[in-house]
């Protein structure tokens, strides 16, 4: 079995250095289909974070009655997280640090600065930002729970209502672009693995010849399909080391370049923190799919 | 050992390759299957090996039915059987050691074994000079030559032999009968099959004429008569 076994790893490496021209080009599409599934799994990544930046940006506010204690709207605060295990964030803004927030942010505004000294005191309403981790649904739930009654005394108004219609975009546009991306990465890895069945057809096809003739002299099937089926798994290894090497060495080069794009983005530290998952996409593709081509292609051939 | 029974083979639509066919070729034999080209007699040859199916009839090899063996079965028949044949079938991808060690490796043998019987058998044959080259740069002669040798190595209980001289000239042809007729005082079962009038009658042995897919003459130490 050992023997048989070595024999056919023989054969295998010795018809992939026989045929170096057309191993080379299966290894080559091998390697662009392979890279494409990556690059997919890179995209998914940037927009999951572009999705995330977006959403992060989504809030509603409570707004207080100016008269409301802090202690009071702490209690509130408590309360309203115990009620929803849906909310990621909750700040409370006192009513100096929304002055402090405007000025700031309005700092050399000549219009904004003399209608706060029209007003003469402070304008701004003590508040709570709330984020959840989830959709519209959440945000309209936490609403309900602010302006129940037991609240309504301290309450001046919550913005939901006024947010509604757009964290309604927001969310359709990001779960569409969510769609679009599955789509378009299942027809492009269709089209992949099209690709390279049908390179690796060609390898095979050029034995058609040789594995009728091993027919013909009395071999198995699993002593013809083998060195097949190992060449396969030689075209995944190789495509794999070179894809590996490619990306290393494009994550490295784009890495500061997508960081200026999207700031808190770093495409190498995403490289990182999903190695394991870029090994086994880009080594299962080749391999898996180097293996299941040859089998294919060798088992119409065998029927002689 | 081989025995067909009312074999006939037909090719969609109607083409009828061979009709109603029954004869047998007992151990040992000597057997040449002549006949014009078209005549029917690759058929035969091609139903010995499983490479096609009758249409009707049964082909019996050593008490199993051809037909309704399943591919190990048929795998293992095959490996009891050498070819030769006109076009040589050789492995296009493998050193002329490699076609020969081929044949060997499939019947389990030993490393041991086959790095001793492959260079001794390619050296009797005349291809001791040229055990890493590849099968395109052999010329005819020597192509065929390693054809036989492939044949041979496992010693199988029959050589078939399909137009072993079609593309060989006077001196190969001699080499390559004479080769076939030395394997058959071994004890081994030859089937020629052949259209070479000369060679038939040298051989002086049993010969099947086949005309129009059929059977017309079955003679010991017959000739070529068509």
């Amino acid at each position: 079995m050992l023997t048989n076994f070595k024999r056919v790893l023989r054969f295998a490496f010795a018809d992939f250095y026989r045929n170096k021209g057309i191993s080379i080009a299966a290894i080559f599409v091998l390697v662009i289909t392979t890279l494409l599934i990556t690059g997919l799994f890179f995209m998914q990544g940037i927009s999951d974070f572009i999705i995330l930046q977006v959403k992060d940006k989504i809030d509603i506010t409570a707004y207080f009655k100016s008269d409301t204690q802090e202690q009071d709207i702490l209690i509130i605060k408590d309360e309203i997280l115990k009620a929803s295990p849906d909310i990621k964030n909750i700040e409370y803004v006192s009513q100096e640090d929304a002055l402090n927030d405007f000025t700031e942010k309005h700092k050399g505004n000549t219009v904004f600065s003399k209608a706060l000294i029209e007003v003469g005191n402070n304008p701004f309403l003590p508040s709570l930002n709330i984020t959840t981790t989830g959709d519209t649904l959440q945000y309209e739930n936490i609403s309900n729970i602010i302006q129940q009654s037991r609240f309504s005394d301290f309450i001046e108004k919550v913005d939901f209502s006024q947010k509604k219609d757009t964290i309604e975009k927001i969310f359709s546009i990001t779960k569409n672009i969510s769609r679009f991306g599955l789509g378009l990465a299942i027809i492009l890895i269709l089209v992949a693995v099209l690709v390279v069945f049908n390179t690796l057809k060609l390898v095979v096809d050029k034995s058609k010849e040789e594995i009728s003739t091993m027919r013909i002299v009395g071999a198995s099937s699993w002593f013809v399909r083998a060195p097949f089926i190992f060449q396969g798994v030689i075209f995944g290894c190789i495509s794999f080391v070179v894809c590996f090497l490619v990306t290393i060495l494009l994550s490295y080069l784009l890495s500061s370049g997508l960081s200026v794009i999207m700031p808190g983005f770093s495409l190498s530290n995403y490289f990182a923190s999903n190695l394991f998952a870029i090994i086994l996409i880009q080594l299962g593709f080749g391999v898996i799919i180097g293996v299941v081509s040859s089998f294919i292609v060798v088992n119409k051939y065998l029927k002689v | 050992m081989i025995k067909f029974k009312n074999v006939t083979k037909i090719y969609p639509p109607n083409s009828v390759v061979l009709e109603d066919i029954s004869f047998e070729i007992k151990e040992g034999e000597f057997i040449s299957i002549v006949g014009k080209s078209g005549a029917g007699k690759t058929t035969l040859i091609r139903i010995i090996l499983g490479l096609e199916k009758a249409t009707y009839g049964e082909v019996f090899f050593d008490g199993q039915n051809i037909s309704a063996i399943d591919s190990d079965g048929l795998q293992k028949i095959r490996r009891r059987i050498g070819g030769i044949y006109q076009d040589y079938k050789l492995l296009p991808l493998k050193t002329v050691y490699e076609n020969v060690s081929y044949i060997m490796a499939i019947e389990g043998k030993d490393n041991e074994e086959i790095k001793k019987e492959v260079p001794r058998i390619l050296e009797v044959i005349g291809l001791g000079e040229k055990i890493n080259n590849f099968p395109r740069e052999l010329s005819g002669g020597e192509q065929q030559r390693l054809a036989v040798a492939r044949a041979f190595v496992n010693h199988p209980d029959i050589i078939i032999a399909d137009e072993p001289t079609g593309n060989l000239d006077p001196y190969n042809t001699y080499e390559v009968i004479s080769l076939l007729e030395k394997i058959n005082k071994a004890g081994k079962t030859v089937i020629l099959s052949t259209h070479d009038r000369e060679i038939i009658n040298k051989l002086g042995k049993r010969v099947v004429t086949i005309e129009n897919g059929k059977i017309i003459r079955d003679e010991e130490k017959g000739r070529f008569i068509i």
